[in-house]
């Protein structure tokens, strides 16, 4: 082993390990922001590893800086643009559209190998070897190709670009999607045979398994699978490590995979879906439509802001239900103004944060810290759920499905088993909410027809604002 | 680098990458899957090593400095969203009456 070899040896060995780190810290509140930039640091340090193994044997050339140049400057530039104006709660569709481009990466270099196959791959050709290497490509660019367009549709579906069309919630999706992952075989075998053409069947063919199938999943799953194609980026970019030689590359490339692996069953489990049901279950409303959950409401009591205001300022204990709503109003900063009214009162107030709020899982504790609400008022579910009893108000923003009684009482409902916010012990339950349409699941909450439970009608913003103005007229948060 | 090892690589790596998160809580759900999907933005080295070895043929100049552009935006917009919103969670401490 010459110096370049050793040193590269060197530096891959520590960014793996500063990377295993990295991943280690993020699941700790405490280490993550350090994490995050120790994993940033590993991934600069392997670059550096790289580029000057290449320096020290075969050089690199002036044309190739030019290019390495170029790609860099555009891909950081445009990143870092879109990760810093990013708003907070399009959180779900930036991760899903940087996820996708890392999908598409692995994708292209697996191309171009294919098609001009590089010194020391494709040209010492043993028969073993060159085997191992169509193998390598058909799997970079069959999971590229996948996470690609599966991240692209469920970015487009999170933003509300793309509705989930009514063909894909027959049984028929199934039979073209099977299509798709044969001609996905085809294609492979055909490759392996020394067809070389056949490449672009096999990236058309995947493209159109990736959308196929993410397709039909309604908006609820849809951070399950964006953390699902996150795992299938990592297990592209191991296949391209066996595409390019390069070990680094597999080691992390199947850290990330197993890691989101986990991280996607965690959500499941969070969620109360199974990772089948998720993939081929297709949209939950659809399913529901025949159920018992589509029943009318019979009782529903509506009542004004004013009404609002007034039992929150009799009130001494107040639990916050923050959900989806709130997260699409952007009204995270006007509820942190209420809660601050309600504080200078003398009213406890606590968040209730379940774990599938806002539109990811921890999407809504990114949310509300952004608003400045102390750590410590987030309780999670099961610290929660024991309180509400002694509550005298709870504030559901927004939220639905998940609280829902049915999910504990009727175990016909298909939300039946989901672990929800028991909110309907406190005394008062006032739902904010823009109108009667169902929550995700499409499934009728009986909540709302609840004797101690009052409609707000309003968009959370405007409702929330509105009561500022409300409790500011009762006098309460003034000293 | 025999395929053998290579394939050796692959299963401790997915095992390292099982033991990794075992508790997660919630809150850190969203972070961690964007800095862990920050860190598959790895093929980036898979682009460059096609660039530096194309030996001057144009188009896969072209395809691994496009490859490189997209893996870079995965890496760079991954870590920054993912510091942005954990910033908002260390920043509590220092807030705190």
């Amino acid at each position: 082993m010459n110096l370049p070899v050793i040193i590269k040896f060197i530096i891959d060995l520590l960014a793996v390990l500063l990377l295993a780190l990295g991943i280690k810290g993020l699941s700790k509140v405490k280490s993550a922001r350090d994490a995050n930039r120790l994993a940033a640091f590993a991934m600069s340090l392997s670059v550096i590893g790289l580029l000057s193994f290449y320096l020290g044997t075969s050089g690199v050339t002036i044309q190739s800086w030019i290019w390495i140049i170029i790609g860099s400057i555009i891909g950081s530039l445009l990143g870092a643009i879109l990760a810093k104006k990013v708003p907070m709660t399009s959180m779900p569709e930036t991760v899903a559209l940087f996820n996708g481009c890392g999908g598409m990466s692995s994708l292209l270099v697996a191309l171009g190998v294919a098609i001009f196959p590089i010194s020391n791959s494709l040209e010492n050709v043993d028969f073993f070897k060159s085997l191992i290497n169509e193998v390598s490509i058909s799997v970079s660019i069959f999971v590229g190709a996948i996470t690609f367009t599966g991240s692209i549709v469920a970015m487009a579906k999170l933003q509300g670009w793309l509705s989930t069309p009514g063909w894909t919630q027959s049984k028929g999706r199934h039979f073209v999607n099977i299509v798709f992952a044969v001609a996905s075989l085809i294609a492979f075998f055909d490759l392996i045979n020394g067809n070389t053409s056949s490449i672009w069947l096999l990236v058309v063919v995947s493209s159109l398994l990736g959308i196929g199938v993410t397709l039909p999943i309604g908006g609820a799953d849809m951070p399950v699978v964006i953390s699902l194609l996150n795992s299938y980026s990592g297990i592209a970019a191991a296949a391209a490590g066996f595409v390019v030689d390069s070990q680094l590359l597999i080691v992390a490339g199947a850290m990330v995979g197993a890691a989101g692996l986990i991280l996607t069953q965690v959500m499941c489990k969070g969620m109360n879906r199974s990772l089948v049901s998720v993939l081929f279950g297709g949209s939950l409303s659809a399913q529901s439509t025949t159920s018992s959950g589509s029943g009318e409401y019979t009782n529903i009591t509506s009542c004004s802001v004013e009404e609002c205001a007034l039992t929150l300022e009799a009130a001494n204990k107040v639990i916050i239900v923050p959900g989806y709503g709130l997260a699409v109003a952007q009204a995270q900063h006007t509820l942190r103004e209420v809660t601050k009214k309600l504080e200078q009162n003398g009213i406890e107030v606590v968040y209730a944060i379940h774990p599938v709020a806002g539109r990811m899982p921890g999407h809504m504790n990114v949310l509300l810290a952004e608003a400045d609400v102390p750590y410590e008022q987030l309780k999670e579910m099961d610290v929660v759920n024991p309180d509400f009893p002694a509550t005298d108000v709870v504030l559901v923003l927004g939220a639905n499905d998940v609280v829902n009684p049915q999910a504990k009482n009727d175990s016909s409902s298909p939300l039946y088993g989901m672990p929800v916010l028991d909110v309907q012990e406190a005394r008062t339950v006032f739902v904010i909410k823009r109108g009667m349409s169902a929550g995700y699941s499409g499934i009728k909450n009986d909540l709302f027809d609840l004797p101690n439970t009052s409609m707000v009608f309003g968009d959370a913003k405007k409702v929330l604002n509105d009561l500022i103005g409300e409790l500011k007229d009762l006098g309460v948060g003034e000293k | 680098m025999s395929f053998i090892s290579l394939l050796w690589v692959l299963l401790l790596g997915s095992l390292l990458g099982l033991e990794l998160i075992g508790k997660v809580p919630p809150t850190l759900h969203t972070p961690l899957m964007s800095g862990a999907n920050a860190i598959s933005g790895i093929t980036m080295l898979a682009a460059l090593t096609l660039i530096v070895k194309a030996d001057g043929n144009l188009p896969l100049l072209i395809i691994g400095s496009v490859s490189l552009g997209f893996a870079l935006f995965n890496v760079v917009g991954g870590f920054f969203v993912t510091d942005r919103m954990l910033a908002m969670f260390s920043r509590k401490p220092s807030n705190k009456k």
